[in-house]
């Protein structure tokens, strides 16, 4: 990386130049010479230095962003947020009243973020995790007492699933109040249905992870309930007369057997560290993609009168 | 009052975010229900006054002709968000720090946990249990309920409240969502602070006993008036359900010709939605509270009553 330089911008050669004109002896001329080019290597490095006080206006930090930061201009306030892969997916401007937070409170953003924290925790958790049932209880064990910072990681994982369940709920409360789910945004809340839905299988498909008394008769609770799908489960209606069993029913298709075991823990491990998480990201990327298309966020609108009600288009 | 029993449901762990939430949710109602009614008096004042409405900019937040409409998203969301973030991560951390997540013994085939209770946010299915069989609490109910929600925005022909809170002009949608909410909650709350060992209803202080035993006189609805022979049952139970389902879509329909501006949006409604929010609304939003009332109150177990599956 090279700074710009004054000297660049004038055009002079950057190299170490002595002065024309001194005469120069063998012995002292060879000192005298080495002192002065010294002398311009260190006047040229403060210019330079100089150049680096400001880190904006360096080959490095241009290369990263695109666009100056000057606060004042507001095209740089624009491509700020449009030439910014993470930040490119708000618009550039928005209705002065939705960043109001009595509007969205937040949520929507705030349940993104916490998915956020729960994926970068939980890649963590993974280098202390075996799916076995030799190793699953004594891993947590370990994460608890022995590795640093372990009992925080696990904590901090399991409290942020329990608090994005809350804002996913406050979220779509919200939606409902503002109305939000009408057209143009029918789909997207669509979208977002199933988007709790797997919110809800996230945190259910990590209650069995620590392979202790909790995890497993909840699951058991859970997956008992899927033996009396009706026409597929083996008690469910119509289900033996299909032919279902213990043995071939969705129960055993979910859980690996027909008991939960060892194969119910990898089933689980592999759900939730990697199937849901990859479809849940592909239907936030959706979700996120929608609402700019519905034309950003629904308000806060300007109120309608009753006396304005159009008629129904036939 | 055993404040012991109470406190030690309430301070179990996985217990605290619904804690939390007995804070969360009436704190976000109010805050909704603030702004709707903020501007369910400007939507009043406006229809009185058609001349303001003319010119008002019809918001009640402050603004000035000159003012920008639009503002740059950097730095004036970027910064909410930032803020917004580090708040978060500070609950977090804190959360973290003081309080453990639970570990229990490990998983043992064996030894029933009793009770053994989902995770608070599944206790509502769980506690569906309790009024249907498992194919209906489990499967049934909650693909009507996955279904019916994304169905609501294709039902709901209402043009009003699109992106501001509002009641008045809504009255009936919030209704109906308002009944699945409340009862949603109840369902999780009754799960979480009054089902006990054997998932026997014990009031909040009550001591959970390991050894109590419930005589269950549960009835069936037929044995009110005497049925005993399967056809008559099923007979019985299919005009049962069936007269709910008339006397409930009544209900609802009445509800939707209440005045003049409710009759006006069914006009706007075409049938199929009509239809559509009628079934989804009687078997979902109206079914389970009644259902929940005959079991709690007068133990009734199934309605329907037939050789292949009950209801
Ligand atoms: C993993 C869960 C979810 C995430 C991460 C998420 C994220 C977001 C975000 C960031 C927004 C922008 C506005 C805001 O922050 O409120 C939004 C808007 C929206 N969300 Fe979600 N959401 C989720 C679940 C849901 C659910 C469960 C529903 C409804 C059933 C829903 C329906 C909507 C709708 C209709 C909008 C547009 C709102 C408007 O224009 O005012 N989302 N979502």
């Amino acid at each position: 990386m090279e700074p710009e330089s004054p000297e660049s911008k004038t055009g002079k050669p950057g190299g170490i130049t002595t002065k024309p004109g001194v005469t120069t002896r063998t012995g002292v001329g060879l000192l005298e010479k080495a002192r002065e080019e010294s002398l311009a290597l260190k006047d040229r490095a403060l210019d330079e230095a100089k150049a680096y006080k400001d880190p904006q206006q360096t080959q490095l930090w241009k290369s990263i962003f695109r666009v100056s930061h000057e606060r004042s201009d507001p095209r740089n306030r624009s491509l700020a947020v449009l030439s910014n892969v993470f930040l490119h997916l708000h618009p550039a401007k928005i209705n002065r009243d939705a960043v109001r937070y009595g509007f969205t409170w937040g949520m929507g953003g705030i349940t993104f973020y916490l998915f956020i924290v729960l994926t970068f925790t939980g890649v963590l958790l993974m280098f202390y995790y075996h799916p076995t049932k030799v190793q699953a209880f004594r891993d947590i064990l370990y994460l608890e007492h022995d590795v640093p910072f372990g009992k925080l990681l696990r904590n901090m994982h399991r409290w942020a699933a329990h608090l994005m369940i809350i804002t996913t709920w406050l979220h779509m409360f919200r939606v409902v109040l503002t109305g939000s789910y009408k057209r143009p945004r029918e789909f997207n809340w669509c979208v977002g249905v199933v988007l709790l839905v797997l919110t809800l299988l996230l945190s259910f498909t990590g209650y069995l992870l620590p392979d202790d008394q909790l995890g497993f008769w909840a699951v058991t609770v859970g997956t008992n309930m899927a033996r009396a799908t009706p026409m597929f489960g083996s008690e469910g209606p119509f289900g033996p007369q299909l032919g279902m069993t213990p043995f071939n029913d969705v129960r055993f298709g979910l859980l690996g057997g027909s008991i939960v075991d060892s194969n119910a823990l990898l089933r689980s491990y592999i759900w939730h560290c990697i199937g849901i998480p990859l479809v849940a990201s592909i239907f936030m990327a959706v979700h996120f993609w929608r609402i700019r298309k519905d034309g950003g966020i629904s308000g806060p609108a300007p109120v309608m009168l009753e006396s304005e009600m159009k008629a129904k288009k036939p | 009052m055993d404040w012991h029993q109470l406190w030690k449901i309430t301070a179990a762990p996985d217990n605290i975010p619904i804690v939390a939430m007995l804070f969360l949710v009436p704190f976000f109602t109010w805050l909704g229900l603030k702004q709707a009614r903020e501007n369910d008096r400007l939507i009043e004042q406006l229809e009185r006054d058609p001349q303001l409405a003319k010119t008002h900019h019809r918001k009640t937040l402050p603004w000035r002709p000159g003012w920008a409409r639009e503002l740059h998203v950097w730095p004036f969301l970027i910064r909410i968000e930032f803020l917004a973030a580090v708040i978060v991560t500070v609950i977090l951390f804190v959360w973290s720090i003081t309080l453990d997540a639970p570990l229990e013994e490990p998983a043992n085939p064996n030894l029933t946990m009793n009770p053994s209770k989902a995770p608070w946010y599944f206790l509502g299915l769980q506690e569906m249990l309790v009024y249907f069989d498992p194919w209906i609490a489990g499967v049934v109910m909650p693909s009507l309920i996955m279904v019916g929600l994304m169905v609501f925005p294709y039902v709901d022909s209402n043009p009003f409240g699109n992106g501001y809170y509002t009641i008045k002009q809504r009255r009936f949608a919030l209704g109906m969502f308002g009944i699945g909410w409340l009862t949603w909650i109840a369902l999780i709350i009754i799960g979480t602070f009054i089902r006990g060992p054997g998932w026997i209803w014990f009031w909040p202080g009550q001591t959970w006993d390991h050894n109590a035993v419930v005589f269950d006189k549960n009835r069936d609805l037929h044995d009110f008036v005497g049925i005993t022979s399967m056809p008559a049952k099923i007979i019985f139970g299919a005009i049962v359900v069936g007269l709910f389902y008339v006397l409930a879509g009544l209900l609802l329909h009445k509800l939707m010709t209440w005045n003049g501006f409710e009759r006006k949006l069914l006009a706007r409604t075409s049938l199929l939605q009509y239809v559509m929010f009628q079934f989804f609304a009687i078997s979902v939003l109206i079914a389970l509270p009644v259902k929940i009332a005959l079991r709690l109150a007068l133990n009734i177990k199934y309605v329907w009553v037939t050789p292949w599956f009950n209801v």
